[in-house]
């Protein structure tokens, strides 16, 4: 079963890795995101991050954002479902 | 397609021109396309004159101008300030004899106030800076130097910043993070969802499209048999 927020990060994934349709329902959450897929620099996390923003309503703060974050698909998903249930 | 200029007054009046695309041939309808801005402006690029090239098949004139600052310009971005590229896009329209505007992203923060038509992904111009000042904020934790986003918005509106290599003036960064896109009902704001696909602006690399640019030129050339 998968949350809404899942749907949604999925999507904004797929927006910006230029993935196909579909592609990032493939995605676990052991999936290896910044540092493991070369178009993710800087720039395409800052455009990540303001785009999980305006689509989950929620705000990235500064001291939340570290390597571990955004590892893996698995914590980036668990960081957003926590945001969006406070 | 041809490689034109405009004329583009340098601060203090004296003369100046900038570098335009265009595409002439004296027709009715002629679309001022005013372009995304920074890194958005390269990813956006092709696309741009991707929808001018159908437009053009759907004989709808087009002109993209480049602001001051960016693209050709010969002038350095330091020393823009927002009001310039409001009044380059005013000359642009003016010179070219512009009815319409198509405004992509951040160029939706500069439309000529006479002018009806589009906006595709209107922006905020805070919303651009938050991306640049966290881009900033991600490279300089990887170097090891400590930077905030709270910090670098104070440095910015007073001093000025370098934002993923562009060098804005202190007037700049504190017009851009005011600006929002007007809610001129003359523009029509261009959904995603009527273009379909995920929007190019976003992705990490640049890319390119072919049926978002049919879909695009398709909206504008209905609209205007309207």
């Amino acid at each position: 079963m998968t949350s809404d927020t899942d749907h949604k990060l999925r999507r904004i994934l797929t927006d910006v890795l230029g993935l196909k349709p579909g592609q990032a329902d493939a995605f676990d959450a052991d999936t290896g995101l910044f540092g493991h897929l070369p178009e993710l620099d800087s720039m395409a996390v800052a455009g990540l991050l303001t785009e999980m923003e305006d689509r989950l309503d929620i705000v990235v703060e500064d001291d939340e954002l570290d390597g571990e974050l955004l590892e893996t698909y698995g914590n980036l998903l668990a960081y957003a479902e926590a945001k969006r249930a406070r | 397609m041809q490689f034109t200029a405009y004329p583009c007054p340098l601060p203090g009046g004296a003369a100046g021109s900038e570098f335009a695309l265009a595409f002439d041939r004296d027709r009715q309808h002629r679309m001022l396309v005013l372009p995304a801005l920074f890194d958005e402006a390269n990813r956006m690029r092709r696309f741009a004159v991707e929808v001018m090239r159908r437009l053009d098949g759907a004989g709808i004139d087009s002109f993209l101008p480049d602001l001051p600052g960016c693209n050709e310009s010969l002038r350095s971005l330091a020393e823009v300030e927002a009001e310039d590229w409001a009044m380059a896009a005013e000359a642009a329209a003016a010179e070219f004899g512009a009815s319409h505007v198509l405004a992509i992203r951040g160029g939706a923060l500069f439309v000529p106030g006479a002018l009806p038509g589009w906006s595709y992904g209107a922006v905020k111009g805070a919303s651009l800076l938050r991306t640049m000042l966290r881009a900033r904020v991600l490279v300089s934790r990887e170097a090891g130097r400590e930077e905030n986003l709270e910090g670098l918005l104070a440095e910015g509106l007073s001093q000025g910043l370098e934002l993923a290599g562009h060098r804005l003036s202190a007037d700049m960064f504190a017009r851009l993070h005011e600006l929002a896109p007007g809610d001129d009902i003359r523009l029509t704001a261009i959904d995603q969802d009527l273009i379909g696909g995920s929007p190019l602006w976003l992705r990490a690399e640049p890319d390119e499209d072919p049926d978002q640019a049919d879909a695009l030129a398709a909206v504008i050339a209905m609209g205007l048999k309207q």
